[in-house]
């Protein structure tokens, strides 16, 4: 009778000592979610976005509090997350400089000093000039390149020696010439840039531009994807996303996608991976979430664990030989 | 008067009451957050927008841009106080506001800066309703080379009056332009200056030099005098507002000049800083008591306030009809209307016709609103100056250190902070001006990065500065603001040769 007793209170004792480690973990205080970009750019629109939504919906009980760490083309918030090890309380969302920044700059970073959560989305980069440019198509455009003096064009893009500077190099080495690259703040000045004629060209991220498209004052030549955008709704009068032919299809042989995905602090817990994994899966489900990536004209790929790791590494890869090419290289 | 007609349909959607309540509550917020520097409109807004996505959009931005506009009323409070500026385009307002206070004035400077914001809000206002089409376009203009003209007329129009020995503004205005340098430079994508120390990777932040130089430097120099404020005779009445009110009519000509530049300045977008030294510095060149400038003149604080209203509350029309943000609020409130479905750019004012008008209809309501608020309040703010200094003192330094921390949530800010400070001392005891460093610390970056751009798109070619009638103009402006100084002071040394030549 006693030992049964007993057994029963070590039973309970013992029942109590593994429930929390059965449960899954959860934050305990709010979530600091850096952005290692300005306000209003495409990283910072995105991590707002979703601490609306994981607020209006409820899916966490702790808030979500965004942080822009922009320092050091991003160097200050990856610095930041690679500082606080074992917090499990702060994520950061990339953009390309996760790979560019440390090695055009030699800040000492790399993605595996951070613990992969899951990527979100990929950003898409479309070739735009003005509407009321002569070429119509992206072989006309490169072609006229190919016919001019070296530096006759221009491309406006976002920062030095990033993304928009890299596909710029991908365009020079398809016709042959060099472009004068001329680096601008963010996304939207870069478009506003090429309304208003001071530049030919830009790579502007599809919801950067898409305003302007809409309302018919640029020209959309091709999408630096394997293949064409699946969204098939007008955006114009008379094209879709959809109808964007790849750059691939007009001889110009660049491929490119930003990496729109989230990493936490070192040393994180499986258990903590797992909580932000999940949170996501089911932001991913939301109308609100999927209105915003046919908006943006993302590429909906989704991934975590070793797949998304195994993605990162190759990605970095490929940065590296871009940038190596490019003579981008911190030396 | 198609736009009379949609701007009343505005106002029926702004009346409504829970719309009027969210305008009420939005202000305060704004007054509160301009109040504590550091704690800029951006910040504000940008805490605030996750509560706003269960409301209607129309109500959530009528109360973010009221926070906006509370935040840029309330800028004008701790700078002629206490001579620290709340948000960078209150650093111009400190110049004459605070000598004001100190004359036990604070009453009439604080309605002379309330009364000067709403004036140039409400005439932005009325160039958004009416010519909103008009100045989009031309917004479109402005390349890096005509955006360097802006710049290079705001360092001219500033500095080319300086009273201060021309060396000492020099040497000022370099360390400035040294220290603009530090970070990451956008051209190249190389970090400058930062001697492998990741701290400064970001640079110096002008919010955190500015809380220092003036805040902070102005406590230490108070605690040499004697640990006491000067202004603490201020009288507190009512009667102030109306005595204040007659005083300022006589003003209207630089109404007008500080509206023009505003809206200008905040459509190309330039933005509110560079609005309010340029309102200041012309203000300065145009009055015929020149010397009274920096020494509590109520002019020079009509100028820079009505300047940096006109030019946040225009800087609007940029974000709503291009998508560019002309400030960092105007950035946070665009991630907003993202996130509410509403994508800015041309066709927002004709697919969204609701939202626009009663955005619109709300920035008259929610600046007569505003005003009436903090004129109510101003008796209150100037009785803080009657607190004993002791007590008051400590309360400062640990605002403006939490506004320091709150910039970039980092430690490392407070530090620079108190490092500011002890420079600002020592500007002060030395005799240096500090305004042509803040001037270039706060533009040196925008300046260099649109000149360079200009040499890349010309290869290397000077003439791009020239290249078209608005550019040219605007550089040809430039240059004859900063050599007309230079031409009367040699007129001057040559009277002065004469004379002497005679009594010799």
């Amino acid at each position: 009778m006693k030992l049964t007793k007993i057994a029963a209170a070590v039973g309970a004792i013992a029942a109590l000592c593994i429930a929390p480690a059965a449960q899954a973990w959860e934050p305990t205080k709010p979530v600091e979610f850096v952005v290692p970009a300005g306000t209003g750019g495409g990283a910072d629109q995105m991590a707002r976005f979703i601490q609306g939504v994981v607020t209006k919906h409820k899916l966490m009980k702790q808030p979500i509090v965004v942080v822009n760490k922009s320092g050091g083309a991003g160097a200050e918030g990856f610095l930041e997350v690679k500082g606080s090890a074992g917090n499990p309380h702060k994520i950061i969302i990339t953009l390309s400089n996760l790979f560019t920044t440390p090695l055009a700059t030699a800040v000492p970073f790399n993605w595996r000093d951070l613990t992969p959560v899951a990527m979100l989305a990929l950003d898409e980069f479309v070739l735009w000039v003005n509407a009321e440019s002569p070429h119509k198509t992206a072989k006309d455009y490169v072609s006229a390149i190919k016919m001019g003096a070296d530096n006759k064009f221009k491309m406006a893009g976002t920062g030095s020696k990033q993304e928009d500077q890299i596909i710029t190099v991908l365009v020079e080495k398809a016709a042959g010439k060099k472009l004068t690259y001329v680096p601008f703040k963010g996304g939207g000045d870069v478009a506003v840039q090429l309304v208003g004629k001071h530049v030919d060209s830009t790579v502007n991220n599809p919801i950067e531009a898409e305003a302007h498209w809409r309302s018919g004052k640029l020209r959309a030549l091709c999408v630096m994807d394997a293949n064409p955008l699946p969204y098939k709704t007008k955006v114009t009068a008379t094209q879709s996303w959809a109808d964007i032919p790849t750059c691939k299809s007009a001889g110009i042989d660049a491929e490119y996608l930003m990496l729109r995905g989230i990493f936490m602090t070192p040393n994180a817990t499986p258990d903590q991976v797992a909580f932000y994994v999940d949170l996501f899966k089911k932001m991913r489900e939301l109308p609100e979430w999927k209105e915003f990536m046919e908006k943006g004209a993302f590429n909906q790929t989704f991934m975590s664990g070793k797949e998304y790791a195994d993605w990162v590494a190759k990605a970095e890869a490929q940065h590296v030989a871009l940038m190596k090419s490019a003579g981008f290289l911190a030396k | 008067m198609d736009e009379l007609n949609s701007l009343f349909q505005g106002f029926a959607v702004a009346m409504t009451l829970p719309n009027l309540g969210f305008m009420l509550l939005g202000l305060v917020l704004g007054i509160l957050i301009g109040v504590l520097p550091g704690l800029g409109g951006a910040n504000g807004v940008a805490i605030l927008l996750p509560l706003t996505f269960s409301m209607n959009p129309t109500s959530a931005i009528i109360m973010l841009s009221c926070i906006y506009w509370g935040a840029l009323f309330g800028g004008a409070i701790t700078s002629i106080l206490f001579n620290i500026p709340g948000e960078p385009w209150s650093v111009a307002t400190t110049f004459d506001g605070f000598p004001l206070a100190q004359q036990g004035r604070a009453a009439e400077a604080l309605t002379a800066a309330f009364t000067s914001s709403f004036v140039g809000a409400f005439f932005a206002v009325l160039a958004i309703t009416f010519l909103a089409p008009l100045l989009a376009k031309f917004a479109l203009e402005f390349g890096p080379p005509e955006f360097f003209a802006v710049q290079m007329l705001t360092f001219c129009s500033f500095i080319g009056m300086s009273k201060d020995p021309p060396m000492k503004t020099l040497a000022a205005m370099m360390l400035g332009f040294a220290l603009a340098a530090v970070g990451m430079d956008t051209v190249t994508g190389q970090l400058r200056m930062t001697f492998g120390y990741p701290e400064l990777l970001k640079g110096f932040d002008f919010l955190i030099a500015v809380i220092g130089l003036f805040g902070i430097g102005e406590i230490l120099l108070t605690m040499e005098e004697g640990l006491a404020f000067k202004g603490k005779s201020a009288k507190i009445s009512f009667k102030v507002v109306w005595n204040t009110w007659r005083e300022l009519l006589q003003y209207w000509r630089t109404f007008i000049r500080s509206v023009l530049i505003g809206c200008w300045m905040g459509i190309t977008p330039g933005g509110a800083t560079p609005a309010s030294f340029m309102g200041y510095g012309m203000a300065r060149r145009a009055a015929k008591d020149k010397e009274s400038f920096g020494r509590g003149n109520v002019e020079g604080v009509v100028a820079p306030e009505t300047a940096a209203h006109a030019a946040g509350t225009s800087a609007l029309l940029p974000m709503l009809t291009l998508g560019i943000p002309g400030s960092p609020t105007a950035a946070v409130l665009l991630g907003g209307l993202l996130i509410w479905g509403l994508q800015p750019g041309p066709l927002l004012f004709v697919e969204q016709k609701d939202f626009v008008w009663g955005l619109i209809a709300s920035m008259y309501l929610g600046n007569l609103v505003g005003l009436f608020v903090v004129l109510t309040t101003v008796p209150w703010w100037a009785a803080i100056l009657r607190i004993p200094f002791p007590v008051i003192a400590p309360v400062i330094i640990v605002i403006c250190a939490i506004g320091a921390y709150t910039v970039h949530s980092s430690i490392f800010d407070v530090i620079m902070m108190l490092v500011f400070g002890v420079l600002g001392y020592l500007f002060k005891k030395l005799r240096y001006p500090m305004a042509p460093l803040v001037l270039a610390l706060v533009l040196g970056d925008m300046a260099e990065s649109s000149f360079r751009q200009s040499m890349l798109l010309s290869q290397g070619d000077v003439g791009i500065f020239f290249g078209n009638w608005l550019v040219g103009g605007l550089m040809a402006l430039a240059i004859f603001l900063l050599l007309v100084p230079a031409w009367g002071s040699f007129k001057d040394m040559l009277r002065r040769r004469e004379a002497s030549a005679h009594l010799g």
